[in-house]
């Protein structure tokens, strides 16, 4: 099943989000091995040379690194990988406070929603 | 980076005054996967019968991995035309053989594993097959030569989208990393993830060579999205 990719945005983009999505999530744990960009690629079902690309990013981000004929592995810094995890979901917020904001909402509103979303309530009656 | 396919000059006129193709100049390097787009009549098949040699010029050069056409440029490209091309009473592994004696570079054993995987009986002639399951068999004769130019002439046109799939896989897992397919087709929306480059083709000139994601990046488009707004009727 090839990866959900949206059409509008560059496609190593989205392949270095899913990635990264991977390792946050635990899909890959620190210092494991990735499969081969070809592999990748056909189980993405993207052009090997995009994929090598995306690699080539996260190479350069420090998040994983090839080592000599053996392949490429996931970084064994866990702090980067936390520091990672807090970066994606600072993006998600960003976004989900300019959602509430473009309904109307102040920001001081916000965390009562949550609270009340969170504990699967409903803020009114 | 070698230049594997080097087009200059390329004009095609047929009679009177058409001009299919007009002062094309194109040049691929090896290991791309390239897409050649363009609405009907822009001139992709013309390009494409006159690299395979099917068609004369009527001025320009191309030179195929630094030979001019001949022999040695018909051992390098693998051809898949848009129409049946095959004897339709010869049974399937009737034509891996016929393959085989007509190019050194045939390699017949992946061509059985591909058409095991597709579940293609190859006691089957080919007027017994289907549209699309005859399409899938000149697809795996195509892509079991050991070329450096595949030139894929509408592969998807006839088939599900599932076989789809299976055939797009089936390209990029097949050509090895220094070859280049050059792939024409109107289902940009099917193949846009696989492509490196796309080349746009309108009135027989070349009028956008970029890869995907630069187009992505410097228009905010899919390259389908593009493509419906250059060639809006």
């Amino acid at each position: 099943m090839p990866w959900d990719l949206d059409e509008n945005r560059p496609i190593y983009l989205q392949l270095m989000e899913r990635i990264e999505q991977d390792i946050v999530s635990g899909k890959y744990n620190p210092g494991d091995k990735l499969p081969s960009v070809r592999d990748l690629a056909l189980e993405a079902g993207v052009n090997p040379n995009t994929m090598q690309k995306a690699m080539s990013e996260l190479e350069r981000d420090g998040l994983i690194h090839a080592k000599r004929t053996s392949g490429r592995f996931i970084t064994e810094d866990e702090n980067m990988i936390k520091e990672l995890k807090r970066e994606l979901a600072q993006e998600h917020i960003r976004a989900f406070i300019e959602n509430m904001r473009q309904l109307g909402f102040d920001i001081n509103e916000i965390p009562e929603l949550i609270t009340d979303a969170a504990k699967g309530g409903q803020s009114n009656e | 980076m070698n230049e594997l396919l080097k087009i200059e000059g390329l004009t095609k006129r047929y009679s009177g005054n058409l001009f299919a193709l007009n002062d094309l100049h194109l040049t691929l390097n090896g290991g791309e996967i390239v897409g050649l787009l363009g609405p009907n009549g822009s001139g992709k098949t013309t390009l494409i019968k006159l690299v395979n040699d099917c068609l004369y010029p009527t001025a320009g050069t191309i030179l195929v991995n630094g030979n001019p056409l001949g022999p040695e440029s018909k051992e390098d490209i693998a051809y898949l035309p848009d129409c049946t091309f095959l004897n339709e009473s010869m049974r399937v592994n009737n034509l891996l053989n016929y393959y085989q004696d007509f190019y050194n570079n045939f390699d017949k054993d992946k061509a059985w594993n591909m058409l095991r995987d597709l579940g293609i009986n190859q006691n089957a002639r080919m007027k017994t097959l289907s549209k699309g399951t005859k399409e899938k068999v000149q697809l795996v004769l195509t892509m079991s030569r050991n070329a450096k130019l595949y030139i894929l002439d509408e592969p998807i046109g006839g088939v599900d989208p599932a076989a789809r799939d299976y055939i797009l896989r089936t390209i990029l897992s097949n050509y090895s990393e220094d070859a280049t397919v050059l792939i024409s087709t109107h289902l940009i929306a099917d193949i846009e993830n696989v492509l490196d480059r796309v080349l746009f083709l309108k009135q027989g000139q070349l009028v956008l060579n970029s890869t995907v994601d630069e187009i992505r990046s410097e228009k905010g488009k899919s390259v389908d999205a593009l493509f419906r707004e250059v060639f809006q009727c």
